[in-house]
């Protein structure tokens, strides 16, 4: 195993292992700095894999921007000076359902490798044209230089896109997939702030009384 | 010895050199804070620790802070109390693997190095974040709620200052920039056309404010929220905070160098000295020392003009600097940014072009000159608002305080 592939493997173990606290950490504000080194972290694999640009857009956007709001919005809506988060039985199983099911999927398209669809010469490039094996998505996903489908991974026609790189040089178009999957995380934020943010109805008590108005609400 | 272990100690030793830079720029930028504050104070400032100028007082001070306590407040979440001050160290110093301070003195040359180091750097804020939220402490968190609003806002028009000289240049490789620039001190950007000229200064005043320096220092605001963000910190985290402060000063004088000031170029001396000096006859490596000691003192320059600029100007109100922003920065980049981009698409003429772009070099000497020119007195009448009111005078001595006098 030579260095690079021990720092690539040391660099994704970390983001995985920050991505895991994310989800399992029960303070909000924790969530967020794990949120933060798993961004950091895939804004280093992009960096690794020779995609700056992409890398610096990750950090810029995500961890100086978006990021900087989401604690902003906590630290505007936070009642107790630490508040946690309880998570019930019923949304683990629920949660842990989806997440095994999408990494099946994941795993099974990624590993999944027929005889025609061969790295360099399979009938997704033969063609020229449209992505139709989701292995090579798969490995497009994983930045594999090999299977980098030439200019098929945006859904522009080859023959139409004149950035293309010659043959045999490495497209970085690969890794936008990655990039604009990852952002989907925005939509969750967004939810999640506009959740946060909200304005807190007062309950109506049984005797048609309001109760007093909670502070901060 | 085989190529792994070669980049691995290249990298070893550019990031040895990098974080001794950073740390010892930031050890005299302590000094010389203290010294510039005591001069335009009218006093003497450190004069003893090390000799005559007080040389080692950051030292002294440093080895003070390493004994103090680590003290962790019972109130605080102890693991963003603990990580913030090396968060924003980290991003500070990663801004600067992509800055070049001399014709190829890079250890990463990226091609979109400018892109990179606003990236990184934006990254800082979150040490001082989640540090003010974790420390329990209300002076904290309303210094890092005033950090986070108040970065959020510069950083727009302080991206948008630095698209400026890119669509000049043309790239965003940092040291394509400097290779631009070579010659005389007209080639640099910043003497380019009337938008690049305002670009700097917009940029300048932004940078400063996204160090959070005064007049922009809100999220200290000593008067106000006793010291901000870092109120509960002490001994060496609270060093860290600083080092990446007066680092992430290097990091944007250094871009604003790079960007508008010609790099590594002196730009004064007569013909071969002009440009870059690993080009003339006293060969790649003495060139380019001298080459680096030319950008870092000029990066200095620049600092000095952040401390010049915290010790004379009040701090203003977080409104203020809200307002300042989005009321007059944003609009003021974006019409830079229109007004280059048609300037670069050649719709002005060269008899106008080039009367303005020696009316930039008038002005900024004519600026210069008045600076140096203006006697330096007590403003003793004509301010304005509160300071036109009558001195108070206890019935001691005459006030010493600026105001009218009666």
């Amino acid at each position: 195993m030579s260095f690079q592939v021990f720092l690539f493997y040391l660099l994704a173990g970390l983001t995985g292992l920050c991505a895991i606290s994310v989800v399992v950490t029960q303070n909000i504000v924790r969530a967020a700095a794990w949120l933060l080194f798993t961004l950091a972290g895939v804004s280093g694999i992009l960096f690794f894999l020779g995609a700056n640009f992409v890398g610096a857009t990750q950090l810029l956007v995500y961890v100086g921007g978006t990021l900087v709001l989401v604690v902003f919005g906590v630290m505007l809506t936070a009642q107790g000076p630490f508040i946690t988060m309880k998570t019930g039985a019923a949304e683990w199983a629920v949660s842990t359902l989806v997440g095994l099911l999408l990494y099946g999927v994941l795993a099974t398209a990624i590993l999944t490798r027929t005889k025609t669809n061969d790295f360099a010469t399979g009938p997704a490039t033969q063609q020229g044209g449209e992505l139709t094996r989701s292995t090579v998505l798969g490995e497009s996903l994983l930045g594999i230089e090999q299977a980098t489908p030439k200019a098929n991974v945006t859904g522009v026609p080859a023959e139409k896109r004149k950035d293309l790189p010659s043959k045999g040089e490495r497209s970085p178009v690969g890794y936008l997939l990655p990039f604009e999957i990852v952002s989907v995380h925005l939509l969750v934020v967004l939810i999640g702030a506009a959740y946060l943010a909200r304005t807190k109805r007062r309950r109506q008590a049984e005797g048609g009384q309001p109760a007093p108005r909670v502070e901060g609400s | 010895m085989s190529p792994t272990l070669a980049g691995f100690l290249a990298a070893f030793i550019a990031g040895f050199v990098l974080i001794t830079f950073m740390l010892v720029s930031a050890i005299f930028a302590v000094w010389l804070e203290r010294k510039v504050a005591a001069r335009i104070q009218d006093r003497l400032g450190p004069t003893r620790v090390g000799g005559k100028f007080g040389w080692l007082q950051t030292l002294a001070d440093g080895l003070k802070l390493l004994f103090k306590e680590d003290l962790v407040p019972r109130d605080a979440d102890q693991v963003l109390f603990r990580i913030g001050p090396y968060i924003a160290l980290a991003g500070s110093f990663l801004a600067f693997i992509v800055l070049p301070f001399g014709n190829g003195v890079v250890p990463v040359d990226l091609n979109i190095a400018v892109f990179f180091m606003l990236a990184v750097m934006s990254t800082e804020i979150f040490g001082v974040i989640l540090g003010g939220y974790g420390s329990g402490s209300k002076w904290a968190v309303f210094g890092a709620m005033r950090e986070a609003a108040q970065i959020v806002s510069y950083e727009v028009p302080m991206a948008i200052c630095v698209l400026v000289p890119v669509i000049v240049a043309g790239t965003m490789s940092l040291s394509a920039f400097g290779h631009q620039q070579n010659g005389m001190f007209w080639n640099w950007f910043v003497f380019h056309d009337p938008f690049t000229f305002a670009a700097f200064w917009t940029y300048f005043t932004c940078a400063t404010a996204s160090c959070k320096r005064a007049p922009f220092d809100l999220a200290e605001a000593e008067s106000e929220l006793v010291a901000g963000f870092h109120t509960e910190y002490s001994g060496f985290r609270w060093l860290i905070f600083f080092m990446a402060e007066y680092g992430s000063m290097v990091a944007v004088s250094g871009i604003a160098i790079l960007l508008f000031l010609g790099g590594w170029h002196t730009g004064l001396l007569p013909r071969p000295w002009a440009g870059d000096l690993s080009e003339t006859f006293l060969g790649t490596f003495v060139g380019n020392v001298l080459n680096v000691l030319v950008f870092v003192m000029k990066c200095y320059l620049l600092v000095f003009v952040m401390m010049w600029v915290r010790w004379t100007l009040p701090r203003l109100r977080i409104d203020q600097v809200m307002m300042t922003c989005l009321k007059y920065f944003l609009p003021i980049s974006c019409f830079l940014l229109l007004g280059v981009s048609l300037w670069q698409a050649a719709l002005a003429p060269w008899w106008f072009k080039y009367p303005m772009a020696l009316g930039c070099v008038g002005l900024f000497v004519a600026m210069v000159v008045k600076i140096v020119l203006t006697p330096s007195t007590l403003p003793v009448a004509g301010l304005s608002g509160m300071w036109n009111a009558p001195a108070p005078n206890y019935g001691l001595l005459p006030s010493p305080l600026p105001g009218k006098r009666e």
